[in-house]
């Protein structure tokens, strides 16, 4: 069986994160304590809410300098991988710095959050294959950069993916796309 | 493209799905929990559950539920009823809510928006706003449209995204279960006048509906009920429907 843990800081829907992966078979560790994090065989690190407050939360918790080191394949939802960006206009938050690319705020042309399911396209890394739509809420956005694996449109294109060595990220909930959303999930387990 | 969404209304009493529904595949058409699934598996794009049990008590039961619903289903699905505090909206969300739906208690107590927004994000806190259009214009409307207020409803949604709501949900009481068609109108000018996403509500009651709806509105979701209930229309069918008629929407 997979070690899985889900860094459990505070933020938001751990639980949905928790159940989907329990629908696929698994059982995962929920936990902020960082020998737990680092003995996983996988990460993720989940988030909801606001940058500012929950990489303070990171910060108090002593979790920067864990999750950046880690070895094993993580994967951040949402606001966790804009939490793995360098930094973030939402609350100008520094964050771990580990994609390299800032996160904006989107137009205020725009209705914001950007809510619903979206067309996810150019689809590599653990987003090979995938086709449809996703699940999106947010209000900031992680730019096209080198990183990107998949991207998507809501008056611009932006990254719904990022990948770099052993480091992945969604912007959309995996957790809440249905059968589209089980098989990203699949293919970050498969890494 | 983002898709126009469609969203199941589910009424809930004491743990049990209330108001006929009538899916003839089903062995129990009163389990909230067989019906969301069904419902995520034709393709409906997010759940809404109101829970209408009246007393304190029971409420317990709706936590319990709304665990098993996020078990259960890989879709985004809001909660309401009855949520008049931070705590109870906390007791939905970590029970795997992922938006709740308050109401009266907000137009009691507009700065529970604030306080909701400030604890968990905007993007979980979608105001449900009942009005009735009267010879003074749209008044926003309590207890399920049975009392008045003089609030303006254009002014309370404007005011509702300013104190921290991240969506609007608006039922027009004099649509609502005429199977009429949606109140364009006034959703065009709700819509036009917040920066958040607005699910309308009331009205549907054919295809032509939710077409009229996605082309003469810039809305971002249609919620019905009886219509998905009964079958009288079936959401693959519409989704394709629609699809046709070039208004983006997800197909599964």
């Amino acid at each position: 069986m997979k070690n899985i843990v889900i860094i459990d800081y505070g933020a938001g829907n751990v639980k949905s994160v928790n159940f989907a992966f329990q629908r696929l078979g698994y059982e995962p560790t929920l936990s902020d304590d960082p020998e737990v994090i680092r003995s996983a065989d996988y990460v993720v690190f989940p988030g909801v809410g606001h940058a500012k407050a929950a990489m303070e939360t990171i910060n108090e918790k002593g979790l920067v300098e864990v999750i950046k080191n880690l070895k094993q394949p993580v994967l951040g939802v949402c606001l966790g991988m804009q939490l793995m960006c360098r930094y973030s206009e939402e609350g100008g938050v520094k964050g771990l710095g580990i994609f390299d690319v800032d996160v904006k705020k989107f137009d205020d042309e725009l209705k914001v959050p950007h809510m619903g399911w979206n067309n996810v396209e150019n689809c590599s890394s653990i987003m090979n294959g995938v086709e449809g739509q996703t699940y999106f809420v947010h209000s900031y956005y992680v730019p096209m950069t080198e990183e990107t694996i998949a991207e998507c449109d809501y008056g611009l294109t932006f990254s719904a993916s990022l990948a770099k060595d052993n480091f992945f990220g969604c912007q959309f909930h995996p957790e809440k796309s249905g059968k589209v959303g089980e098989s990203i999930i699949q293919n970050f387990l498969n890494q | 493209m983002l898709s126009k969404r469609i969203i199941p209304c589910l009424d809930i009493k004491d743990g049990r799905t209330v108001k006929g529904v009538n899916f003839v595949d089903l062995q129990d058409a009163g389990d909230p929990i067989e019906l969301a699934k069904k419902y995520s598996d034709i393709g409906a794009d997010e759940l809404v559950f109101l829970d209408i049990t009246a007393t304190h008590e029971k409420r317990k039961t709706l936590a319990e539920l709304v665990e098993r619903i996020a078990i259960e289903v890989s879709i985004p699905f809001t909660v309401g009823g009855g949520v008049k505090s931070v705590e109870d909206a906390g007791v939905l969300l970590h029970a795997g809510a992922d938006k709740i739906a308050v109401n009266s208690a907000a137009v009691k107590r507009p700065e529970l928006l604030t306080e909701l927004a400030d604890k968990y994000g905007n993007q979980c806190v979608v105001l449900a706003v009942d009005a009735k259009l009267t010879e003074e214009g749209w008044k926003v409307h309590l207890v399920g449209g049975r009392e008045r207020t003089e609030i303006d409803l254009f002014d309370w949604v404007v005011q509702a995204e300013e104190l921290g709501a991240g969506e609007i949900l608006f039922t027009s009481m004099d649509h609502d279960g005429t199977k009429s068609g949606f109140a364009l109108d006034a959703l065009r000018k709700v819509d036009g006048l917040v920066t958040i996403p607005v699910i309308a509500s009331g009205g549907a009651g054919s295809e032509a509906h939710f077409l009229d709806l996605f082309t003469k509105t810039d809305v971002s979701a249609a919620l019905a009920a009886s219509v998905f209930h009964f079958q009288t229309i079936e959401i693959p069918e519409l989704k394709h429907k629609l699809a046709q008629e070039n208004i983006p929407v997800r197909i599964i």
